[in-house]
């Protein structure tokens, strides 16, 4: 289980991973030239074959979103949604950072696939870094004909534009992201219509997650079989995942999935830090519900995360330890999507706010006995039935991904959160 | 207007680049709060006359967006209080920051020096706690550390804000190997990036 398709060039080339000349020389751009050889159709169909999924938090397949372009409209988009602000995860920016020419062919490929003559790079504002890495890749891509009219000598023509964001969570939403780069505020959409069919400027659009397209290399030069043939049904290829919280070892990694939960917090995150008990973790970024220790040796895939009610999200996995306040960790949640609300949707505008004083009132020992069922009746407001995946009163997730930590602790911790109410006690009192 | 030619003509250069020149207006707001060191109204009326927006809707995209600031000092320190910075003492690091520049979260100091804001998640989870200057990063920061580095900013007043220098002096877990140098860096409150040309080479 040790396959790397992502991070091989820069753990064993840390020094200049980064570059072109590292990139050529360890094969880069060989898939590029390979592609060029392929009618656009036949790589949509490695893509379609490889059985990828998005990497970005949805999960859809991308052969399935590629195939939703209209046969006859132009120009079409590529847009590259590098936004990545999940609390938890900072993958992306890994790969921003440390293989930019990877996701740059993945760019040129996919654009020659669709069709797509223009493709926005949008990178959240506190990339800046990450950004510069990925800008002088392209400059150098530019320059050894790899970008721009002709690539070449193909024929075929590309701009990429990277785009920086400014500080608004709701831009990872891919509607949101899309306003955002035409220059309005960042408020999601209501779909129909998908992006693909009305996306950028109204035009056929394709929105990929940096991890997505990052991939799309490996698959043209080994083969969509070749990648389908990774990991479990439904779960093919390798995934990043990002570790953090009371772990020994944090950081990014590189799995196949399939592997359980106790390998991945265990065995490659060395456990609990300080040798403590491990209390519960979220296993795909804050806006899923968390799992406990009854569920370590389930397996890590999309659809066992779905059987649990929850999701592998973005691959952010943030473990907490047997001493956190569960109330001060769901508080610090709902406290990231109170202020991220973009203030569309009067349930998740007013709610995420009204969960948000609740939490803090129980933590100042201020709790009423009414603020358990308060709070799931606001939680039901936003996302009616409480259930998983959730129903929304709004027009995106974001409300509904607020709800998330409130489930949680009302599940698996709602005698502390009763006790701290009833004894009246504040945290850490 | 007070922006430099070299802006003005990076301004349009973006506006051109764009299928529709409204979408330059975020890089624009960079380039006016670049140039002006914050975002005033004239900035803001600029960056309206070179994409045809009116001031009014420039306006409201500038404010939907944390990043574009109106007020903001030299030095915009960012401390994230999201999960991961918390259950790592993202709150004792916050304090120490507040309490060594005199400057309270969300404010800014009267001498203009420091902005201090807690931010939401930055994508540093993996080097808890972490906080940005001049949305540069350092990881793996203490109460200890976190008041060195603003000394440090105090004190020397670094013309350029670099990740690597400040991750070397006052850092300490990172959340991956963040490989070799990066000698570019911040000179105002916002984003480097050579495009909107508002990064420059350090030391």
């Amino acid at each position: 289980m040790t396959e790397r398709i992502l991070t091989a060039r820069m753990e064993d080339h840390p020094a200049d991973s980064h570059t072109l000349a590292r990139y050529e020389a360890t094969g880069g751009y060989a898939a590029l030239r390979k592609a060029l050889g392929m009618a656009p159709e036949e790589i949509v169909a490695e893509v379609k074959a490889s059985n990828i999924r998005g990497r970005g938090g949805a999960g859809f397949p991308t052969g399935v979103k590629w195939g939703f372009l209209p046969a006859d409209v132009r120009p079409r988009y590529l847009v590259v949604n590098g936004d990545e602000s999940e609390p938890g995860t900072f993958k992306d920016r890994q790969l921003l950072e440390r293989d930019p020419h990877q996701l740059v062919e993945g760019i040129v490929i996919s654009a020659y696939a669709l069709d797509v003559h223009h493709a926005f790079v949008y990178i959240r504002g506190e990339y800046p870094r990450p950004a510069r890495r990925l800008q002088t890749a392209i400059d150098e891509a530019y320059a050894a004909g790899y970008l721009g009219a002709d690539v070449l000598g193909s024929g075929f023509d590309l701009e990429v534009t990277v785009h920086l964001g400014a500080g608004a969570y709701i831009c990872g939403e891919e509607t949101a992201l899309l306003n955002s780069l035409e220059g309005r505020r960042g408020e999601p959409r209501i779909k129909p219509p998908f992006p693909a069919v009305e996306g950028l400027y109204a035009k056929p659009t394709i929105v990929n997650n940096v991890e997505t397209l990052s991939n799309v290399p490996w698959i043209v030069t080994n083969g969509g079989a070749a990648y389908d043939r990774i990991g479990p049904e439904g779960s093919r290829g390798t995934r990043m995942f990002s570790l953090s919280g009371h772990v020994e070892r944090p950081g990014n990694y590189e799995i196949v999935m399939g592997m359980t939960w106790r390998d991945l917090i265990e065995g490659l995150g060395g456990g609990v830090r300080g040798g403590k008990g491990l209390k519960a973790w979220i296993p795909g970024g804050a806006s899923a519900p968390w799992l406990v220790p009854e569920h370590l040796d389930e397996p890590v895939t999309i659809d066992d995360a779905g059987r649990l009610a929850t999701m592998l999200g973005s691959g952010a996995v943030v473990v907490m330890d047997e001493t956190t306040n569960v109330v001060e960790a769901a508080l610090s949640v709902v406290r990231f999507f109170a202020h991220e609300s973009c203030g569309q949707c009067t349930p998740c505008r007013e709610g995420t706010s009204w969960m948000e004083r609740i939490l803090e009132r129980i933590l100042r020992g201020e709790g009423r006995p009414m603020d358990l069922d308060l709070l799931l009746d606001i939680s039901d407001n936003i996302s009616p039935g409480l259930r998983w995946p959730p129903a929304m009163t709004t027009i995106c997730p974001l409300g509904p991904s607020a709800v998330s930590p409130i489930t949680s602790i009302m599940r698996h911790f709602r005698h502390e959160v009763e006790a701290m109410v009833l004894q009246g006690v504040p945290a850490g009192g | 207007m007070t922006w430099s030619p070299d802006a003005v003509e990076r301004a349009r250069r973006l506006v051109a680049r764009y299928p529709d020149p409204r979408s330059a207006v975020m890089p624009l707001l960079y380039i006016a709060q670049s140039e002006e060191g914050r975002l005033t109204d004239e900035g803001m009326r600029f960056a309206a006359e070179l994409t045809g927006l009116t001031p009014v809707q420039v306006k409201s995209v500038a404010s939907f967006y944390s990043m574009f600031k109106e007020e903001t000092g030299r030095y915009v320190i960012s401390v994230c209080t999201s999960i991961s910075c918390m259950l790592l003492g993202a709150a004792d690091v916050l304090e120490a920051v507040e309490d060594e520049t005199g400057v309270a979260a969300g404010d800014t100091g009267e001498d203009g020096l420091f902005t201090v804001e807690h931010v939401e998640c930055i994508g540093a989870c993996g080097g808890a706690p972490a906080a940005q200057v001049g949305y540069e990063f350092v990881e793996g920061l203490t109460p200890d550390s976190a008041r060195s580095l603003c000394r440090w900013l105090r004190d020397g007043r670094p013309d350029v804000v670099m990740a690597d220098e400040m991750q070397e002096l006052f850092g300490g877990r990172t959340g991956f190997p963040w490989g070799p140098a990066d000698r570019e860096g911040s000179t105002g409150p916002v984003p480097a990036f050579g495009p909107y040309g508002t990064s420059e080479e350090g030391r």
